[in-house]
């Protein structure tokens, strides 16, 4: 009889103590997605006020009052249509080779070990990479075009690793008959394999450059002088991007509070751009999910 | 006859004879190997570089002095290179965030993968990616007008800029990257040693702590190793609320700055290529790269024998 | 009596007519270190069904697949011996596949139409072999289509996805889709073993019409589908051929033991 009042308190103590740690859990997990709900809500109280349409189509200034970031939001622009084509044109292919012609040899997992690696490496090196080869060895000084390269290299693994994916979620039987109907192995790949792994491709691809549109450090590292820059008009010039303003602004806030602001509203753009391009990956991944 | 319509079949034979297909089909690998080449390249590209002006480095700068001083002042009068300082603050920093990180982090990946329910986790789920997707300069401007000013209410002594409200914010930007690696790490236990243990009478507590933890052990220390890797490896947050001071000091109040912040404040100043300062640059690159692959290699071996095991 | 006579007059003068198309000699083929085939020797005749028969992993699959070279899809795969194609050997050298295949065309074990509308389905081998005219594209999908006795269950959708078809209409989209080239030899990999009894009939009444035009290799593991549409026979046991005959004598009268007991049901 007292054995059995001790194994039944004994009981009844193991299931308080998993109550309890699983209320700790669920209450750990929460932390974390609260002080995702304080940043923005913060962000938003500072910045929401200095947000409007001036803001949006003014240029630079020193005065906070007259700030605004029309040539920082075409710097981005420009920065994405270097970034977009180079990825997209260096991802696919380097996912196609690995997939469909060198696959299982040492060639292979040579590159494929190289670019999980490179996935690693802190994005500031990338900088001190463009700063040596596209800044100084070609001679692009801190252009849109030496960002966007550098920039590029960054998010290349991201665009492979999804496209090599959605490469190899193409059924066997797809090629199959593809082959079966004496297509050759490049007909295949571009009428078959491609078609039909876009919607993949697709959404690393919009991931990738909303990696590129947030970076902040290769940038800074390529030199970006900290000016009041003009409005860039071709690839070649100077140029500031979201990111770089945000962290320009939040520096000299020491100097002048007003800028504190100007750095939220700016992060209430930027984030409004991440959030689109997200929900497009989204959209796009779930309109498109398998249909064999 | 079948072929009544000649004109397609002598089309088709035509086609087959052409030379030209058959040279796309030698020529499309050669072209899609080059595009593949060319991360290789990047590699190269970062070691050659990291290399060679850390080599222009070595050559005026003693080898001992820069892994042995705790002086770093590169814009002196008398300017010294010891790496000391930034080691530590990198040090320092990702502790700080590790404490936040893995605590957090793991937790969640328990609850998501033994406790959540499937609407739960349909819901936490996409927010820890959200949490994973802000841009990290966005969480320096969070540590440095937010967390700072907050802290300072409960440490007065606490600096504007400072090592530990960068640290804390980093740990938060990190929770999803240990969470997500441990939570695959755990739910990849087969679900019949889970439903042994069950049936056994163990709570689900019992069976996280002495059954799917142990099991997933080699994913969860992996998820830790590639937390610090990338804690080390992280800029903005720490360029922007660590600040720049080049202190040797354990006192998380005080700002400390970091290998990654150095290098960005160093080249958004103007040290002209050719200067020590310069080169200082690429030895400090150098380091870090060292360090985060290291880890990264780490990491990679652990979850390789992680994934014989079943 | 006279009748009779007339009839066989008549057979006699088809198989005369009637040239080998496709004659496999000592075919050996291995996967690694296994040995798939053992000295498979065929002849098949133009405008004759040929059925093989087999229990599962007797090697039918393999020999079907290697007489269009899909079976070099696995690198493992090692072959001697000669598959003559119009008296050239398909496994020489210059032989491209590509040509072979135009030639020798397939039809699969599961329906595999690419995931794009019914139009493209079709136009897709001519599309691929350097037509590009829209006029003859239409005629081409058209006749295809109605060769395969598609035409008018499609006919007002062809802009549609051809995963909305039925598995039974999406096995006839893959054999327009493979007559749409005009190949010579069809091969057909258990065509009907994933369809139900109805689009099963429907394929079977196929093959006798597609025979008036083509010469077709049909493997399946039906032997009443062998019986009701072939005109030769093999029975295929542990990679080599038992018995190769024509399809009456094969099922009325095996000259072999192990061909009666697989028929009579006794294994397999």
């Amino acid at each position: 009889m007292k054995q059995n009042t001790d194994q039944m308190n004994r009981m009844k103590q193991r299931l308080l103590l998993n109550n309890l740690m699983k209320h700790s859990f669920l209450f750990l997990t929460l932390i974390a997605l609260a002080v995702l709900v304080i940043l923005i809500v913060q962000v938003f109280t500072q910045g929401i006020g200095w947000l409007d349409w001036n803001f949006l189509t003014s240029k630079l200034s020193l005065n906070p009052d007259r700030a605004g970031i029309l040539g920082v939001i075409v710097g981005t622009i420009l920065l994405m249509v270097v970034v977009g084509p180079v990825t997209m044109l260096l991802g696919i292919c380097t996912a196609i080779y690995l997939e469909e012609y060198a696959k299982k040899g040492r060639v292979h997992s040579f590159i494929q070990t190289n670019i999980s690696n490179l996935a690693g490496v802190p994005s500031v090196i990338f900088g001190l990479l463009g700063l040596t080869v596209f800044s100084r060895m070609f001679n692009l000084g801190s252009s849109i075009v030496a960002g966007g390269l550098t920039m590029s290299l960054l998010v290349l693994p991201i665009v492979v690793v999804a496209s090599q994916e959605a490469i190899r979620a193409v059924p066997q039987f797809l090629r199959e008959a593809s082959y079966g109907m004496g297509a050759t192995k490049w007909q295949t790949i571009r009428r078959i394999v491609l078609p039909a792994s876009l919607p993949g491709i697709l959404t690393g691809m919009i991931l990738s450059l909303s990696r590129a549109i947030g970076e902040t450090a290769p940038l800074v590292v390529l030199g970006i002088p900290v000016l009041i820059m003009p409005v860039p008009d071709s690839l070649m010039d100077d140029f500031t991007a979201l990111p770089i303003q945000i962290y320009y602004w939040t520096l000299d806030a020491v100097l002048t509070a007003e800028y504190a602001n100007l750095a939220a509203a700016t992060i209430i753009v930027l984030l409004i751009v991440l959030f689109i391009m997200n929900s497009a990956a989204i959209f796009i991944r779930n309109k498109f999910q398998k249909r064999y | 006859m079948a072929n009544n319509n000649l004109g397609v079949k002598e089309q088709i034979q035509q086609n087959l004879q052409k030379r030209n297909k058959r040279l796309m089909e030698k020529a499309v690998p050669l072209l899609l190997f080059t595009a593949a080449f060319i991360s290789v390249l990047t590699t190269i590209g970062i070691v050659l570089t990291l290399v060679f002006d850390t080599f222009q480095f070595f050559r005026k700068v003693p080898f001992w002095e820069f892994f042995t001083s705790t002086d770093l002042s590169p814009l002196g009068k008398d300017p010294s290179f010891g790496i000391l300082p930034l080691i530590n603050g990198t040090i320092i920093s990702s502790l700080i965030a590790m404490c936040v990180a893995i605590p957090i982090g793991l937790t969640s990946a328990i609850y998501l993968s033994e406790y959540a329910t499937d609407r739960v986790r349909k819901l936490v789920k996409p927010m820890m990616e959200v949490l994973a997707g802000i841009p990290t300069i966005v969480y320096g401007f969070f540590a440095y007008s937010f967390v700072t000013p907050i802290l300072t209410y409960i440490i007065p002594d606490l600096g504007a800029k400072n090592v530990l409200s960068p640290g804390i914010v980093m740990g938060i930007m990190i929770i999803p990257l240990v969470a997500s690696l441990s939570e695959d790490a755990m739910s990849s236990v087969p679900n019949s040693m889970r439903e042994g243990a069950l049936a056994l009478g163990a709570t689900r507590f019992e069976v996280t702590l002495k059954v799917i933890i142990p099991a997933a052990i080699s994913g969860i220390i992996a998820s830790f190793v590639l937390a610090v890797s990338r804690a080390i490896g992280e800029t903005m947050i720490v360029t922007i609320a660590s600040g720049s001071s080049k202190n040797f000091t354990f006192d998380i109040t005080e700002s400390m700055q970091t290998m990654t912040a150095y290098i960005v404040e160093f080249t958004s100043g103007d040290a002209g290529s050719g200067t020590v300062g310069y080169y200082s640059l690429y030895a400090v690159g150098f380091t870090l790269f060292f360090f985060t692959l290291i880890m990264n290699l780490i990491a990679q071996y652990i979850s390789r024998k992680f994934r014989e095991a079943y | 009596m006279i009748q009779l006579m007339e009839k066989e007059d008549a057979a006699t003068a088809a198989d005369q007519r009637n040239e080998i198309v496709l004659d496999t000699r000592e075919l050996n083929l291995w996967y690694g270190p296994e040995q798939a085939l053992k000295n498979i020797a065929l002849q098949m005749s133009e405008k004759q069904v040929t059925a093989i028969i087999g229990p599962s992993g007797c090697g039918k699959s393999t020999y079907i697949k290697s007489l269009n070279r899909m079976v070099e899809m696995n690198p493992l795969v090692r072959i001697t011996g000669q598959v003559m194609f119009k008296k050239r050997n398909i496994f020489h050298k210059n032989y491209s596949v590509e040509e072979l295949r135009t030639q020798v065309g397939m039809v699969f074990q599961k329906p595999n139409p690419f995931p794009k509308s019914i139009y493209e389905n079709v136009a897709y081998g001519p599309r691929i072999h350097g037509i590009r005219k829209k006029k003859l594209l239409d005629e081409i999908v058209e006749k295809s289509l109605r060769d395969a006795a598609l035409w008018d269950e499609v006919k007002d959708r062809l802009n549609e996805n051809a995963y909305g078809l039925s598995g039974g209409q999406q096995q006839r989209l893959c054999i327009a889709r493979t007559l749409s080239i005009e190949p010579e030899v069809i091969l057909m990999d258990e065509p009907t073993s994933a369809l139900d009894p109805i689009s099963t009939l429907k394929i079977e009444e196929l093959v006798q019409e597609l025979k008036q035009d083509y010469t077709i290799v049909i493997v399946t593991h039906n032997m009443q589908q062998a019986a009701r549409v072939s005109d030769q026979t093999a029975f295929f046991l542990n990679g080599e051929v038992v018995e190769f005959n024509d399809t009456v004598t094969l099922f009325s009268n095996p000259n072999d033991q192990r061909t009666e007991d697989y028929i009579t049901g006794r294994f397999g």
